[in-house]
């Protein structure tokens, strides 16, 4: 590549009258690598080109070299701000496409996990949008409650942000006590601090001003940009995997999916504000369920699958079937059946999909993450134009982007 | 009246005729293959035709299949109908050697990101794209990686010099 000594501008670049403004790749104003060139003129966006790729770490290429098993710390890199879902929706990409069936115990622990790391997904879109309007005590304030949901991780899984959190078939162990304590606390805190944020924001009117009207889109261009999750339906269409494809038993739960009808930014907050909420309906609704649980249902955390699930070391330094089954697993010699699935799952920021493609060798033959903010995040130009610079840096927050899942 | 996969077929065999091949369904998702050179023209049909309504564009990736000759490359669209609510999977192949297969952004603006990175990794000539370059690798790049032909780095090589990742 011949190598450029001076830099050249466009033609036309002096006499033209807009400005062009590289915004990042990293920027205080952009959470997470994005980079964006722009033009304004004066303070009014013309036009954006935004180039992603910046911490692009070939995913797809090396899941087809590991075992089913060795791709879930892969997915915990995808969506940080919620591991556990991306965890999860793997497992139940893998158990549906091998026809696994799980007790009902397993999928209510999994509900929990799943509606905890939601709102720790919305806490944190939600208190960044504040920050970016010029509010930074909202972020600060519930980061202590984010801690508590990642110490109920910790508790069951052992680490907090990148979580690798379960197994396929099941749980890694079972629940501790410690764990539903733990659980209680923050059922019995988290509320009321929720409401204090709402308050702090919902009616307040410096925030009102500053994302309605901003960041909007229709409906039907929300959907032709292949939205999906609370910014879809912040636009008003009431999509949601959890209701129209339920997994892990959601039909067993009674909950609204809010809906806004701009789709500007004040109603992506509200709809993220709403489902939290929900969320924690949900987690109650399936903490009493897994209470109901007697004798040794009450136990139950994985599912007989010895194939794909590990057994328990003593069995394994004890017993002759578990210790091959162990090697096998640990080696990845488990041949997968042939066929292909496409599986999606709800996640922080809209519907997380999984297309595993399966020759009947030990590895996928080709996996593909849907990956919900890479393709919404084209809307972006279209969202920000003609508006201020400074709501375009809202609008981006508030879109909730993620770059780890983006550039997958 | 629902729809249901059967009547998705129909529908399609009888405009299409034999054009359309390979149904079958897996894990409760109809899928089917037709030549590309009528993918925007089958397309349009499920996103035009009142009573089919597949209006969304899930995903759209694409797969190397180094065996199939002539057929190397596939491109794969999950399409969704909200109000019925089922999905569909389509999917068009095309030879390594000539990779042009029309573009579905005109149709469907969330296909143009996606598109850009199946030609990122697979190479594939999206014939009419608005501004078809790669989007999450370097532009220097001269190789598409997620083809088969380059495979990953066999992990048991000795001659590395891993002194850089205090290994050495």
């Amino acid at each position: 590549m011949e190598h450029q000594t001076h830099i050249t501008l466009p033609k036309g670049s002096i006499e033209k009258t807009t400005t062009t403004l590289n915004i990042g790749p990293t920027h205080p104003a952009t959470h997470g690598v994005f980079q964006n060139i722009m033009e304004v003129d004066g303070e009014r966006v013309v036009s954006t080109e935004q180039t992603v790729g910046y911490i692009h770490r070939a995913f797809e290429k090396l899941a087809e070299r590991r075992p089913l098993y060795q791709i879930t710390p892969i997915t915990d890199r995808l969506n940080y701000c919620s591991s556990p879902i991306n965890n999860m929706g793997w497992h139940i990409t893998c158990e549906r496409f091998l026809k696994l069936e799980l007790p009902k115990r397993v999928d209510y622990l999994r509900v929990i996990i799943m509606e905890l790391a939601r709102i720790s997904d919305h806490l944190i879109c939600n208190s960044i949008v504040g920050v970016d309007t010029g509010a930074y005590t909202g972020f600060l304030y519930v980061m202590q409650y984010r801690e508590l949901i990642y110490e109920i991780y910790e508790e069951v899984c052992g680490s907090r942000l990148t979580t690798n959190i379960g197994r396929i078939g099941g749980f890694e162990r079972n629940f501790t006590n410690t764990a539903f304590t733990k659980l209680e606390k923050f059922l019995n805190e988290y509320p009321k601090v929720l409401k204090e944020f709402e308050n702090l924001f919902a009616r307040n009117r410096i925030f009102m001003e500053r994302t309605q009207g901003t960041g909007g889109i229709s409906a039907a261009r929300a959907m032709n940009y292949g939205f999906t999750g609370p910014n879809l339906r912040a636009a008003g269409v009431d999509y949601d995997v959890r209701v129209q494809q339920p997994y892990s038993s959601y039909q067993d739960f009674d909950f609204k999916v809010p809906v806004g009808t701009t789709g500007d930014n004040y109603d992506r907050f509200l709809v993220r504000n709403a489902e939290m909420y929900e969320s924690i309906s949900i987690i109650k609704q399936a903490y009493q369920k897994i209470q109901e649980f007697k004798g040794t249902d009450a136990e139950v955390y994985h599912a007989d699958v010895p194939e794909y699930y590990l057994p328990k070391k003593e069995d394994v330094y004890t017993k002759m079937e578990a210790l091959i089954w162990h090697f096998k697993i640990i080696m990845g010699e488990i041949d997968l059946p042939k066929g292909q699935i496409y599986s999606a799952v709800e996640g922080g920021n809209g519907e997380l999909g999984f297309y595993l493609v399966s020759d009947g060798g030990r590895t996928p033959f080709r996996l593909h993450f849907r990956r919900p903010c890479f393709i919404y995040y084209q809307a972006f130009e279209e969202l920000i134009k003609g508006g201020m610079l400074s709501d375009a840096v809202v609008t981006m927050s508030s879109l909730n982007l993620i770059a780890g899942e983006l550039d997958a | 009246m629902a729809l249901s996969n059967e009547t998705i077929q129909n529908k399609l065999v009888e405009k299409f005729g034999d054009q359309v091949l390979n149904f079958s369904t897996a894990s409760g998702i109809l899928s089917f293959e037709s030549s590309k050179e009528i993918n925007l023209k089958v397309l349009q049909y499920l996103y035009e035709e009142p009573s089919l309504g597949f209006t969304f564009l899930t995903d759209l990736c694409g797969v190397n299949y180094p065996d199939n000759k002539g057929a190397e490359l596939v491109v794969v669209y999950h399409l969704h109908n909200f109000s019925e609510n089922i999905r569909l999977r389509y999917s068009v192949s095309t030879s390594v050697t000539e990779t042009a297969v029309f573009t579905a952004s005109k149709l469907f603006e969330s296909a143009n990101w996606m598109e850009r990175e199946t030609y990122d990794f697979f190479g594939i000539n999206f014939v009419g794209h608005p501004n078809l370059k790669r989007i999450l690798n370097v532009d220097e790049m001269d190789y598409f990686p997620l083809r088969k032909e380059y495979p990953l780095e066999d992990q048991t090589r000795i001659d590395k010099d891993d002194e850089m990742f205090g290994r050495g």
